[in-house]
């Protein structure tokens, strides 16, 4: 009766036998989870060339890392979950170095799983803000902020504008977010603001499939006219929300994203009367710098590259370039603790934990100017670092204003109690076993 | 000649009435059996847990919608949804009885499912076709917007999503979270379906199952003949829910270990209604079939593209999936609208009739 179900098992279970052979020794394998399909794509393309392209750079201009190379292998998650754990799966038996789910969906999904797999989990400025505690998350990592920073940092600026953070009494600040893990992760932080320093919020929220058609939240902003809007968007939802923003012609200075609405493409949908738009950044914008000249020389004008070279260097590529450099310096880091050229998961776990990328080793590696130095240690998984606002001038990000500290005394304190709610609810959470290094 | 039944008398009602009257599909029946338990001891971690597991789950929501739109002729595309309410009401019972075996949990969540499923179905009692199929799709939003809406049934998390405490069971193995082993999982998720699917091929071939044939070919035929439409019809909502419910609750809690809203959204739903299409209306093993086909098409692709030396970028295989399985549901509509079951059954007649084709 079920006689070809068995035969079709039978080859399909030949097939991936013989497909899924385990890694050979001497190379490093890294996984990207990518979306190149899907309503995220917009967003998910320049940030897994960028992720790529550093990667295969470092193969052809260095031979690898420390003689050995990297195998970088994408998996297509589509921005899914579901697809998300697939991945998780396959890259895991393929002896995945480091995990960068890049969605805060899978990044949820597979928390609890990597500390069992013992598989570190990189979910670079994005994720569960919580993770930040390592003392609770050993194998999760999230720098250089969490999304509770950004938050407290696009407030801070508001406050800074408004001439300090007493004059947000009875302001009304608008938050417009994706309906999903990623755009309600940071509101618990949002309302604990609210409350503290007295300012209204008011929520938007955008449904996943509702991300192109925004009209009736923008009906209800141009009615509730907050002076501040702060914007969670990603994929399809961030040019939207621009366009309908020049739409009723909210004053766009006054209109904030986190760092993931950034992209070129989401700010170019308003055109010239998106000028002003403002995002949070961590990462240097632009080609000049000397990792992103080495990427053209070595990887796009070779055409190992699958970017558009009028899409080279933007906003979202460079982000992905420089996730790639914290696990390439995380891999480096753990060659450097364990004397071992080839290392595995949980060598890469120790790197990630003792990362330390000084103003030197920025040089080195050619991103002066790139990014800020940034370390992290065992019980901080952040670093908590400095970001600055970019403003969009109608053709490209500007940078506008320097690099500023989130409110870090008011984040920490959340996030700890956040961390400890999280083992709670997930009891039993296991106990941190992992030796501290630094 | 390969494969016959000539020579096998029945001299009994009993024999007569057999699942699997004839020798060949019994001995058929424990081959699979014995590669079913044998797979975890020769499978890896990856092939078990992500392709096996998941396959076995979404086989029995296929057969939950076949149920209801192969066997009783009702349209739904709502199945998503409904696997959703197993999910969330499996989460509910687990966090308020932490103590209860999770097993006995998935398959009371299922109830919860079957209840929601004979409220949307009320209005078939009206309508068909084409307009119940909107007011399932009104069940499968209305009840998507329930699961991002109403924090009570996701405990109040802050990230919307329910995540999968760890479980234990038989004896302190662990079942569910994410310290389970992946054969555990197989093996319960593999106990139910297979537990399930034998309880509704009695169903199905026994009088509730020919009542909703009769209200699939004919209704009004079927009610002057004395067959009951709102008990037939409603019966058949129920049974669908309940096993496209329990279904939910074990993808959660098997498979996935933590779900969005998103992971029951309406293209679950489609995923489900193609496998039922693929695989075959009104046929029980097209279930497996679909499931099979439809699940393990890109992990096939995926894996065996480059290893036939053909580079394929991650993306593409995806575009090339969907293409495949989009040109075969057109395929099958036109040629062969009962599926692969059919194709399958012919290969039997075939095989039943070799070498003498009109023999």
């Amino acid at each position: 009766m079920r006689l070809k179900r068995l035969i079709a098992g039978t080859i399909l279970a030949g097939t991936l036998a013989g497909t899924a052979l385990p890694a050979f020794a001497e190379e490093l394998f890294v996984p990207l989870f990518s979306y190149r399909t899907g309503p995220f794509a917009g967003s998910g393309i320049p940030i897994a060339n960028g992720m790529h392209d550093y990667l295969t750079m470092l193969n052809e201009r260095d031979g690898g890392i420390n003689g050995v190379k990297i195998r970088v292998g994408e998996c297509e998650t589509g921005y899914d979950t579901q697809k998300g754990v697939e991945c998780y799966e396959q890259v895991k038996s393929e002896g995945a170095l480091v995990i960068s789910p890049y969605s805060t969906g899978i990044t949820l999904q597979v928390i609890p799983k990597a500390s069992v797999d013992k598989i570190p989990v990189l979910s670079m400025a994005y994720g569960l803000s919580a993770a930040a505690e390592g003392n609770t998350f050993p194998w999760v990592f999230n720098p250089p902020n969490t999304y509770w920073d950004g938050a407290s940092a696009i407030v801070t600026d508001i406050a800074n504008r408004e001439g300090g953070a007493e004059n947000l009494k009875g302001k009304k600040i608008g938050y417009i977010f994706l309906d999903a893990g990623y755009g309600r992760e940071p509101i618990p932080l949002l309302e604990q603001m609210s409350s503290d320093m007295g300012f209204e919020l008011l929520q938007y929220p955008v449904p996943g499939k509702e991300m192109q058609n925004q009209s009736s939240q923008w009906l209800n902003i141009r009615r509730d006219r907050p002076d501040y809007m702060i914007m969670w968007g990603w994929g399809a939802m961030s040019p939207t929300a621009v366009k309908e923003a020049t739409k009723i012609r909210y004053n766009m200075e006054n209109f904030y994203g986190i760092w993931w609405s950034g992209g070129n493409d989401d700010a170019a949908a308003g055109g010239e009367a998106a000028k002003g738009y403002r995002t949070l950044n961590f990462h240097g914008v632009g080609s000049d710098f000397g990792v992103i000249q080495d990427i053209k020389k070595y990887v796009v004008d070779a055409g190992k590259s699958q970017v558009d070279p009028a899409k080279f260097a933007d906003n979202l590529y460079n982000r992905g370039v420089y996730n790639s450099m914290l696990i390439a310096e995380g891999i480096r880091r753990a060659q450097e603790l364990t004397g071992k050229t080839v290392i595995d998961a949980v060598d890469m776990r120790s790197g990630l934990e003792n990362l330390d990328i000084t103003e030197a080793r920025l040089k080195e590696i050619g991103m002066e100017g790139f990014a800020l130095p940034m370390k992290l240690s065992c019980e901080d998984h952040s670093g908590h670092h400095k970001v600055y606002v970019v403003e969009w001038d109608g053709k490209d990000w500007k940078k506008a204003g320097d690099w500023f500290s989130p409110d870090v005394d008011m984040v920490k304190p959340l996030l700890k109690k956040a961390a400890a709610d999280y083992a709670e609810s997930n009891a039993p959470w296991p106990e941190r076993t992992e030796a501290c290094l630094n | 000649m390969l494969y016959r039944e000539s020579g096998q008398y029945k001299t009994s009602y009993i024999a007569d009435q057999a699942i699997f009257p004839i020798r060949e599909d019994r001995i058929g029946m424990m081959i699979i059996g014995a590669i079913a338990l044998a797979i975890p001891f020769v499978a890896s971690d990856f092939f078990l847990n992500a392709i096996m597991t998941p396959f076995l789950i979404l086989a029995l929501a296929a057969i939950g919608l076949n149920i209801l739109t192969g066997y009783a002729g009702q349209l739904s595309l709502g199945t998503g949804a409904f696997m959703g309410v197993g999910a969330y009401s499996c989460y509910k019972l687990t966090t308020i009885f932490p103590d209860v075996n999770i097993v006995i949990l998935v398959l009371l969540s299922g109830f919860f499912s079957a209840g929601i499923g004979v409220i949307f179905g009320l209005p078939s009692l009206r309508i068909k076709g084409l307009y119940l199929a909107v007011t399932t799709l009104a069940a499968q939003f209305f009840l998507e917007w329930c699961f991002i809406r109403i924090p009570w049934l996701y405990n109040y998390n802050s990230s919307g999503a329910i995540e999968v405490p760890e479980r234990r069971g038989f004896g302190d193995i662990v079942l569910t979270g994410p310290a389970a082993g992946a054969m555990t999982q197989y093996f319960v998720v593999l106990a139910i379906v297979v537990v399930v699917t034998f309880a509704v091929k009695n169903i199905v071939r026994g009088r509730i199952g020919r009542q909703w044939m009769m209200i699939r070919d004919m209704d009004i035929a079927a009610e002057l003949m004395g067959v009951r439409p709102l008990t037939a019809k409603l019966s058949a909502f129920a049974v669908s829910s309940y096993l496209c419910g329990v279904a939910g609750a074990m993808f959660i809690f098997f498979y996935l270990g933590a779900a969005e809203p998103s992971a029951f959204s309406i293209t679950l739903s489609f995923q489900i209604l193609f496998m039922v299409i693929l695989g075959g209306l009104g046929s029980l093993v097209g279930s497996f079939f679909g499931a099979a086909f439809i699940w393990g098409l890109p992990i096939v692709l995926r894996a065996g593209l480059p290893a036939m030396g053909i580079d394929i970028n991650a993306e593409t295989v995806f575009h090339v999936a969907t293409m495949i399985v989009g040109a075969l549901i057109i395929f099958f509509l036109i040629v062969e609208p009962h599926g692969l079951a059919r194709l399958w059954s012919l290969a039997k007649e075939k095989m039943r009739v070799w070498p003498f084709p009109y023999g």
